[in-house]
């Protein structure tokens, strides 16, 4: 079923009774070509351009609760491709593209809004890092504009422009970054998927993996063993989990990441803002909570929820930025498990077994990546070859010096 | 989180540096183990969902490195340790 204003009318007229579930709920088949673990934003991008874009069948999504419950479900919505690095800018601003066409490449409202972006500059240091990495941007075809205080003063004339510490001197912009309704970014690939055939197969968890001669030939689920030709892993958060099943040990280790929403306000904040001196991010959503968060809590979980000194800190960077939301109740926090890589980058690759490869290491960066992971991990599958914006993402790049380390932390995964 | 010092008693989780899993102790020697050994050493981790040993370093009290012993799926800690103790124990001489 097309979704279109005149099927909207249609409908309101008729009742609503024409409304269909909007995608099958199919038994797992014995076999199939593909099998992508992991029915969140990644993997389902990924089934979804495997069928249409690479025009492969045979392709099961395998989900162990129900799909989009993760990490798609529990971000905080932001869209960008700022990066500084070679390795990562073009593969963002690719993302960053097909956000923009996604909705009616899917045909699905996931409420792309590229309400734009800024990253607050506090120092001259700031801002000399920040002209390179907005002319860093700009070469490789984003969009970057370099605002001074005053401009910054025009867009949000109630923020703490003279704390004592950090003093407000202006920002980096991206006018294209924005906000996304998550959920319906899940919801619109797995439609799109579905309609293409693809099984989303939930409630099928993988407790193990059969690998005969260096070779993967299926999955073991809660569901019963399903064969394959090609296993795809994209289950950012619980990598480490699935690949013991083949025996492997990665550079990431899981951590929790909070985030935040308040009560409902009335408009505020029209973009996203970060305050990275600060350890704070915030936008507003359009049902008026402040949508926010910080750091990660900085040791290894698998708990989906995190800590209060966290807490503490998000909010007193809130505070120190924006002391007029001293008053605004905070309406909930939950946490997500992060992928958290040894150079604060993903991995898009082969691994050693055969027809097994990898998706994950997203960090806390993951969301905005979906569109373009989906694609390249896609590519990847099909074609066997790495797509040319994720020729960097390599398993062996810790081994031979080519680590991407967009924050220059080193192997140090809780400061990434 | 409440970190159960051996020496100092119950202190806050926040007054604490965290480094990870309690393997880094058992660092191979480089110029034997070669550029593979070193590298998983470095870069690859078990990750478990449930207990795991992990190096806290006491940096607003007594500077102290700890092993805690702690379920990464509830937050429960089980067991605190010297790492001098433990790195003694697994007859680490440097």
């Amino acid at each position: 079923m097309r979704y279109s204003g005149f099927r909207v009318i249609a409908e309101a007229l008729t009742g609503h009774k024409g409304w269909k579930p909007v995608w099958r709920d199919p038994e797992p088949q014995a076999e199939y070509d593909y099998i992508i673990i992991g029915g969140g934003g990644h993997g389902l991008a990924t089934a979804y351009y495997l069928a249409k874009e690479f025009g492969q069948a045979r392709i099961a999504v395998l989900e162990k609760g129900y799909l989009g419950g993760g990490n798609v479900g529990r971000n905080t919505t932001i869209i960008r491709s700022n990066y500084l690095l070679d390795g990562n800018e073009p593969f963002y601003e690719f993302s960053l593209k097909l956000w923009e066409g996604l909705e009616q490449d899917f045909n699905y409202n996931a409420m792309v809004s590229q309400r734009g972006i800024i990253n607050l500059i506090h120092t001259d240091a700031q801002r000399d890092a920040a002209t390179r990495r907005g002319n860093a941007m700009i070469m490789h075809g984003a969009d970057a504009r370099l605002l001074s205080r005053d401009e910054v003063r025009q867009m949000y004339p109630w923020l703490n422009f003279d704390n004592g510490r950090f003093p407000i001197k202006g920002a980096l912009m991206q006018p294209r970054g924005g906000t996304v309704r998550h959920d319906a970014v899940a919801w619109g690939y797995a439609r799109g998927a579905d309609m293409r055939g693809v099984d989303l197969i939930q409630n099928c968890e993988v407790t193990g993996m059969r690998i005969e001669n260096g070779r993967i030939k299926g999955v073991e689920t809660t569901r019963g063993y399903i064969g394959a030709k090609k296993v795809g892993v994209a289950v950012a958060g619980s990598s480490s989990k699935v690949m013991a099943h083949a025996g492997m040990r990665l550079p990431i280790e899981s951590h929790v990441l909070q985030a935040f929403v308040s009560e409902g306000l009335k408009p505020l904040i029209d973009g996203v803002m970060t305050f990275g001196a600060g350890h704070f991010y915030v936008s507003q959503s359009d049902k008026g909570g402040l949508v926010f968060g910080g750091d990660i809590d900085g040791y290894n979980s698998y708990a989906q929820r995190g800590n209060l000194p966290v807490i503490e800190d998000v909010a007193e960077g809130g505070m120190a930025l924006m002391p007029a939301i001293g008053r605004v109740r905070l309406l909930r926090t939950w946490g997500g498990i992060m992928d958290m890589s040894m150079d604060g980058s993903p991995i898009i690759d082969k691994t050693g077994i055969e027809g097994l490869y990898f998706n994950g290491g997203w960090c806390y960066g993951g969301f905005k990546a979906t569109p373009a992971s989906g694609w390249a991990f896609a590519h990847l599958l099909a074609k066997d070859e790495s797509h040319i914006t994720a020729k960097a993402y390599r398993f062996d790049r810790f081994l031979k010096g080519l680590m991407i380390d967009e924050k220059g932390q080193g192997a140090q995964p809780n400061l990434h | 989180m409440i970190i159960h010092h051996p020496i100092l008693g119950p202190r806050d989780a926040q007054e604490f540096v965290y480094l990870g899993d309690a393997n880094l102790i058992d660092r191979p020697d480089g110029m034997v183990a070669g550029v593979e050994v070193f590298h998983d050493y470095l870069y690859n981790r078990t990750n478990p969902a449930g207990e795991h040993q992990e190096l806290w370093y006491h940096e607003q009290g007594d500077r102290s490195w700890l092993v805690v012993t702690r379920n990464t799926v509830t937050h429960e800690i089980t067991r605190v340790e010297l790492a001098r103790d433990v790195a003694r124990a697994r007859r680490r001489t440097k």
